[in-house]
């Protein structure tokens, strides 16, 4: 099987996998560069992507000192580089009962009391192939500003490299997660409408109307198909429908 | 790479449109969608689905003489990876009272709600926990939620509708009366949600919804949910152990034909495992990566059918797979970046979709078979031929991301969409004031193993969840319903095997006599090829470099 994208037209440049030579295609990126020179990745690949974190890359170019960051389903290739992809990073984690939990800044600092040894050197935030300040949100965890974290963080793919990087050992993907559930969980107000609905539902609300809908023919299904009404798509969240007999 | 002249200059005719189209939009006035008797001559004609050749009967199990595609049933036409002779079920390796194949959305709820409802569970996964699709759904969640406005009733009709009104009455029923709490229990875990000022959930419209009941965490509302459903499961590692690169390739059934267990592959050392459980769910996900009918895909690099495959030959019917989803709009342009997923939520927040000429030829919130059709009717030599030429010799059109910023203000595109703002940044376009240019890739298994409302399979003790099963989507899933599928049949899957335990208790010692059965099977439908599955990963390697991989019998480990 090829991935119908393959290419093998254009020029080929030397890449070091873990300091061994490969020629691959110029256009490719690190991900497909390693299948056209015979790997069948099993790990270090995952959604292929760029979203879920398998693939995070350590790279150096010959014309900079730099140790480079990115993923290697997103990175193309450059000529010299040498790389090495980074599948796994060893993580403390600590266990907690979010029910049990207020969400505040405390309680995330108890969990993670490490985070009062960031030096601010700013690794992490190099080292982030999503471009997120990690080390800003370090900051905002220590000052107990979790909706800040939450926010600053969002984008974390939690693929570790912050962590590799990090002179004072801290697990920094672990405590944005924490600080984005409790944030979510105890900073937002929660959804009203849904509880009021899932009450709706367990009365039985709708039992009627949908299993009316159930026992009607594709013909009678079809015609209250093509008649529903459709909320207009620039409406406001305050736009009801005419019919409200089963809303 | 940023886009060549050559499509600067097509894009300049998108341009010259916009302000007009942007007007329109604002007044309400649509692109007229197609009526219900429309849609059918458009997807005969350029649907996939229904090019000749590319669909044949299957010629053994359960449901034999089922046509579907090609590339699913070379992998069900197929003899067991590992000889049932050799395996030791006598001596398992695990016992767990729930085994979950899986672990993905359907996967991890079902073994959060088995463990609150007191079952050890043992998590097996052929990647890492969380590498699956639904890390990379985008755009939303559907539950009909905002009282006064909608009700599981249009959620009903509207699923009806979308899946050609085939679908299963109690699946659909099962789901839309399960969405909000669905909701309401990913929002307790402490899902971040877009939502107002005042709590309430942000929601929008889908293609074929008629109410706004899209939830989202920006675009990434499917590695959100993941996340944060894997970082529960973390939080009981007493009751949840999962086991990585460890994909079963055989379900183990006892003397009754009670489901016993499966028979794992480490992909590192190479051994088999036998896991003996009193109930397996199976949550293995869809069948991207098989690309069928050769399609890009937008699926994760483990979707290879390896559920199905299993449980079909432990018996198990499959439906709904004579249809597969082609999502409207994946990336054609850049190459790197060819067949990633482009949300929904772009058409649904306004964008429009585009020929050469900058016009509109089809409404941007049509169902997906049928956007999908359109826009291969439009791109193909054989249909209008009005496609954009890539610089590959690909096809496509454009998706006109920049006017959802002239619809909702400046910024919205960089705030609403970061992961497809980021990922396009990367070769130096910007999506708030160029294009897209996408294509319909292969998105979603729409039909899969026959279950019920409670996730049972005709097998006692095996259970599916998720993409893996089929019935829910009829013959076309709507989007934001596959991330609400994995959540509700996840857990109700997980419910149900702990119920199941507390009234069967243990099954009996495993065996794989099914497996020989079905080898023998086969072999008796003189089929050619020297077929094997499940097929585990796909191989991307090169072929030259295959050609010259000799070895017959492997020392060590094969990574």
């Amino acid at each position: 099987m090829t991935e119908p994208s393959e290419t093998t037209v254009d020029s080929l440049v030397p890449i070091f996998f873990m300091g061994k030579r490969y020629d691959v295609p110029a256009s490719l990126t690190i991900q497909k560069a390693l299948e056209y020179a015979g790997y069948q990745h099993i790990r270090g690949c995952g959604c292929r992507g760029g979203v879920c974190g398998a693939c995070g890359t350590v790279f150096r170019t010959p014309d900079s000192y730099k140790l480079q960051v990115g993923l290697a389903c997103q990175t193309v290739v450059q000529p010299g580089m040498h790389l090495m992809i980074l599948p796994f990073y060893p993580g403390n984690r600590s266990v907690f009962d979010i029910e049990e939990m207020k969400g505040t800044g405390g309680e995330l600092a108890a969990l993670y009391p490490e985070i009062f040894k960031c030096i601010g050197c700013n690794a992490c935030s190099q080292g982030c192939p999503m471009d997120i300040d990690v080390m800003h949100y370090m900051a905002q965890a220590i000052r107990g500003d979790l909706e800040g974290v939450a926010e600053t963080s969002f984008d974390c793919i939690m693929c570790g490299l912050c962590a590799s990087r990090c002179p004072a050992e801290e697990v920094q993907f672990n405590v944005a997660i924490l600080a984005r559930r409790l944030n979510a969980r105890h900073g937002i107000i929660r959804a009203e409408h849904l509880h009021e609905r899932v009450k709706e539902i367990v009365s039985g609300k709708f039992e009627e109307p949908l299993r009316d809908l159930m026992s009607k023919s594709t013909e009678e299904l079809k015609e209250l198909y093509k008649s529903r009404e459709a909320e207009p798509q620039m409406a406001e969240e305050d736009w009801t429908p005419v019919d409200a007999r089963y809303v | 790479m940023p886009y060549p002249e050559s499509l600067k200059k097509l894009i300049e005719k998108v341009v010259a449109t916009r302000p007009a189209r942007v007007e329109r939009k604002k007044n309400g006035q649509e692109f007229p969608p197609l009526k219900l008797e429309e849609r059918e001559p458009v997807l005969r004609n350029f649907h996939p689905d229904f090019i000749e050749g590319t669909r044949r009967p299957i010629k053994v199990g359960p449901s034999k003489g089922y046509s579907i595609s090609n590339e699913i049933v070379d992998l069900l036409d197929a003899k067991s990876r590992v000889n049932p002779y050799l395996v030791n079920l006598l001596d398992p390796d695990f016992e767990t009272d729930v085994l979950i194949i899986g672990a993905g959305g359907a996967g991890t709820a079902a073994a959060l709600l088995a463990a609150q409802n007191g079952a050890k569970v043992t998590i097996a996964t052929k990647l890492r926990h969380g590498d699956a699709n639904t890390m990379m759904a985008e755009g939303g969640i559907q539950a009909a939620d905002k009282v006064g406005k909608d009700s599981p009733y249009y959620h009903y009709l509207d699923i009806l509708g979308g899946g050609h009104f085939v679908n299963d009455p109690e699946l659909v029923y099962t789901m839309v009366q399960n969405a909000p709490d669905a909701l309401r229990w990913l929002e307790g875990m402490g899902a971040s949600f877009s939502k107002y000022e005042d709590g309430k959930m942000k929601t929008m419209h889908g293609g074929g919804t008629c109410r706004k009941r899209m939830h989202y965490a920006a675009d990434i509302t499917g590695a959100e949910i993941m996340k944060t459903i894997r970082d529960e499961a973390r939080n009981h590692e007493d009751m949840i152990n999962v086991i990585e690169f460890s994909p079963a390739v055989e379900i183990a059934l006892d003397d009754q034909g009670r489901c016993a267990g499966a028979v794992l592959y480490n992909l590192e050392t190479a051994q088999y495992y036998y896991v003996k459980a009193k109930a397996v769910i199976l949550a293995t996900g869809g069948s991207g990566r098989l690309h069928i009918q050769n399609f890009m895909t937008t699926n994760h690099y483990g979707a290879t059918a390896d559920g199905l495959v299993i449980a079909y030959r432990a018996g198990v019917p499959i439906s709904f797979l004579h249809t597969v989803q082609y999502h409207p709009t994946g990336v054609v342009f850049p190459e790197q970046a060819e067949g990633i997923l482009i949300t929904e939520k772009f058409r649904g927040a306004g964008a429009n979709v585009l020929n050469i000429h900058g016009e509109q030829f089809v409404y941007e919130r049509e169902p997906r078979d049928v956007e999908a059709a359109c826009i291969i009717r439009e791109c193909s030599p054989d249909g209008r031929g009005n496609g954009v030429p890539t610089p590959t010799g690909k096809f496509g059109v454009w998706l006109d991301s920049p006017m959802i910023d002239m619809l909702k203000g400046e910024g919205t595109v960089r705030k609403e969409f970061p992961g497809k703002h980021i990922l396009f940044r990367r070769f130096g376009i910007d999506i708030s004031s160029e294009p897209m240019l996408i294509h319909p890739t292969l998105h979603y298994q729409n039909g899969g193993l026959d279950i019920n409302s409670k996730c049972e399979t005709n097998v006692p003790g095996l259970y599916a969840a998720g993409e893996v099963a089929g019935g829910i989507h009829g013959e076309n899933r709507l989007m934001g319903n596959s991330l609400l599928d994995v959540i509700v049949f996840g857990r109700i899957a997980g419910t149900q095997a702990a119920e199941y335990i507390r009234e069967h208790g243990d099954s009996g010692t495993g065996n794989l006599d099914h497996v020989k059965h079905y080898n023998k099977e086969v072999e008796a439908a003189e089929i050619d090829e020297d077929r094997i599955a499940p097929m585990i990963l796909p191989d991307y390697s090169n072929p030259e470099v295959r050609k010259k991989q000799l070895t017959k019998d492997y020392f060590g480990t094969l990574s």
